[in-house]
């Protein structure tokens, strides 16, 4: 165990400084600069600006440097917002998107699971075609429009909850609505086909055998069963939708991490977007060694031993 | 067996709604299981066997299934009138099965102290220690060794023959009455099919549960079984003792049935003889009697009417129209 886990994690290293890497060179390859801009800067104030961040030096150099920093935690000042590093950045918004994120799959969880299951238990039956209806609905349906739907419902005909902006517990029930949206709809679609094909294997069969009641064989014989493929998809999406989406925070207004992905390389704001994609890759290969680490509880047939090929 | 019956089929048809139209699996069945003997029913696949044998668990879906005619008495009480809840209560605890696959039939995620427990917390009202102490005993009984510490364990970590011990030790917990094994060797190797039957051999005489052993390996049912019921169609085509079956034979399905057996005294380059043709397409059986398109001493009324039954001895009756007065007397073939 202790074994696996180291080479996890020495893994992830290799992985995260490929990801650096391509992203630095790759940046640094889109034409233009962070200072580059349509007013007109004298070039003697443009030589101090790069030369106060270094854009001078040469690629190579710019790149250790960069590397250096970061075994120090430190990811940088931000070129674009004057005197805020980029850990500044992700410490103000981060924990705006966390939330936002947290609420979200917990939604989406609790009601995927459930409507899955279900729809699977009354397979062809009312409950299977409602349930299904609104997956297919959920899965296909943009979440701009999802959310401009849910603002002109709730926020202007109904007047019950606010439109946009970040307060409090209501200012986040439609943006968490529109971001569960869709995990809601898949979770539910994986849960109900995986459902479908554990019900049908034989030691349900067996369950049902025992005389156990259709709760029981559902809790105890078939959920677990059904859960891997979904653990699965939940890992890397819920890393998705705890670093903020770009659109929902817009069109909501909120103050999240998600708007600086795009933001950032507009403005070629060399750092943040580093930084931010960095922090993004961390946080995936986190959830992804979090999920592996849970198949094992769910399944004894999966050993974490380091080893490949068992 | 002189006792009342512990078990009564009476005119049992199951029949299958498919798209094609109604399947009758099994079609006006009878027959009766005794406390604590053991009893056969062979036949080739699709014939209704494993059909009759879900039917007395009520296991089959319904829909498609749908239990036509008959009745299922299990002592006096009807189980085709039983609620679900009612039948959950018998299931596992007055009647058991084991299934053919036993490499599937256990839950991959569970230990199987945990398989075994279940229906004794369920049914016996255990608590888990007591239901623990239990599955080892039971553990014990059917010969797997250090059950103490087995019992932790998950299926995977156990062979063909040793799961099929678990499902036997599962199905057995409860004491049930009557156990049901559908094929419960087919899916293994031979050494440990032996094993298996030795193993539900003695058992049954340590317990004194009835049997219902579905296969087709007549050498499985001669083993274990007092009586055996031939199916052919999902009818009974013959039934009589295992002495009646293996050494009077009067259906020339049975006849067929037993000269497709290996022999120890065969010539090397002998051929095994086979039943020619395929069983019915049950969505049009043939009429008269559904044997008559394979049967080598098929008559012209076999193609019409569907043989009386003739009641040879009291437990032997057979479906033939062989036996009718009029009718030739083929010798059966024998290589001895």
């Amino acid at each position: 165990m202790l074994r696996y886990m180291l080479i996890r994690i020495f893994n992830s290293l290799l992985v995260l400084l490929a990801i650096i890497t391509i992203t630095f060179f790759l940046m640094h390859a889109i034409p233009g600069g962070p200072f580059t801009s349509e007013k007109n800067i004298p070039a003697a104030v443009l030589k101090n600006i790069e030369e106060r961040y270094r854009l001078h030096d040469p690629l190579w150099k710019q790149y250790i440097d960069y590397l250096g920093n970061l075994i120090r935690f430190d990811l940088g000042p931000s070129f674009k917002y004057a005197g805020r590093t980029v850990n500044d950045l992700i410490r103000e918004s981060f924990p705006v998107s966390l939330q936002l994120g947290m609420v979200s799959i917990a939604l989406s969880i609790l009601l995927g699971i459930p409507a899955g299951a279900i729809a699977a238990l009354r397979q062809n039956k009312w409950q299977d075609y409602a349930t299904m209806f609104f997956a297919t609905l959920g899965v296909s349906v943009p979440s701009f429009v999802l959310a401009t739907l849910l603002i002109y419902i709730f926020a202007i005909k109904l007047s019950l909850l606010p439109a946009a902006m970040w307060g409090g517990i209501t200012y986040m029930i439609l943006p968490a609505l529109t971001l569960a949206g869709q995990p809601t709809a898949f979770i539910a679609r994986l849960t109900r086909s995986s459902m479908l094909e554990v019900l049908a294997q034989d030691y349900i069969k067996t369950a049902r055998a025992k005389g156990l009641s259709s709760a029981l064989i559902l809790y105890r014989h078939a959920l677990k069963n059904a859960l891997i493929p979904v653990i699965t998809y939940i890992g890397p999406t819920a890393a998705g939708i705890l670093t903020g989406s770009f659109i929902i925070e817009n069109i909501f207004a909120i103050p999240g991490l998600g708007r600086h992905f795009v933001t950032s390389i507009y403005n070629r704001d060399y750092t943040v977007i580093l930084g931010v994609t960095i922090f993004y890759s961390v946080l995936i290969i986190g959830l992804n060694l979090i999920v592996d680490l849970i198949y094992p509880l769910l399944n004894p047939r999966i050993k974490l031993n380091g080893k490949q090929g068992e | 067996m002189n006792s009342n019956p512990l078990l009564t089929v009476e005119e049992l048809t199951v029949s299958f709604d498919s798209y094609a139209g109604e399947v009758k699996a099994v079609d006006s069945i009878s027959f009766q299981v005794y406390p604590g003997e053991a009893i056969g029913i062979v036949g080739e696949s699709g014939c209704g066997k494993s059909v009759t044998a879900h039917s007395i668990m009520q296991l089959i879906p319904t829909p498609p299934g749908r239990y036509a005619k008959g009745k299922i008495l299990f002592g006096k009480d009807d189980l085709l009138q039983k609620s679900e809840a009612e039948m959950a209560k018998i299931r596992g605890n007055d009647i058991s099965i084991i299934f053919q696959d036993a490499m599937t039939s256990l839950n991959p995620v569970l230990t199987i102290g945990m398989q075994i427990g279940e229906s004794l917390q369920l049914h016996q009202h255990m608590n888990k220690q007591d239901a623990y102490a239990r599955a080892v005993e039971m553990l014990r009984l059917v010969g797997i060794p250090s059950p103490e510490e087995r019992i932790k364990e998950y299926p995977h970590q156990f062979s063909g023959g040793m799961r099929q011990r678990v499902m036997i030790a599962m199905a057995l917990s409860c004491n049930p009455k009557l156990l049901i094994a559908d094929e419960p060797t087919t899916a293994l190797d031979v050494t440990i099919q032996a094993q298996i039957l030795d193993l539900m051999k003695e058992l049954q005489g340590k317990l004194n549960t009835a049997i219902i052993l579905i296969s087709h390996d007549l050498g499985a049912i001669a083993s274990l079984c007092s009586r055996v019921i031939v199916m052919y169609a999902g009818k009974i085509a013959e039934a009589g003792t295992a002495i009646d079956i293996f050494h009077q034979p009067q259906h020339p399905y049975t006849w067929g049935l037993l000269q497709s057996l290996p022999r120890i005294d065969m010539m090397q380059k002998q051929k095994l003889s086979i039943i020619p043709g395929q069983p019915p397409d049950l969505l049009s059986p043939p009429t008269g009697c559904p044997f008559h398109p394979r049967c080598p001493h098929a008559m012209s009324i076999c193609q019409e009417h569907y043989p009386e039954t003739t009641v040879l001895t009291k437990e032997h009756m057979v479906h033939c129209w062989l036996q009718h007065p009029d009718a030739p007397k083929p010798k059966r073939e024998e290589t001895d």
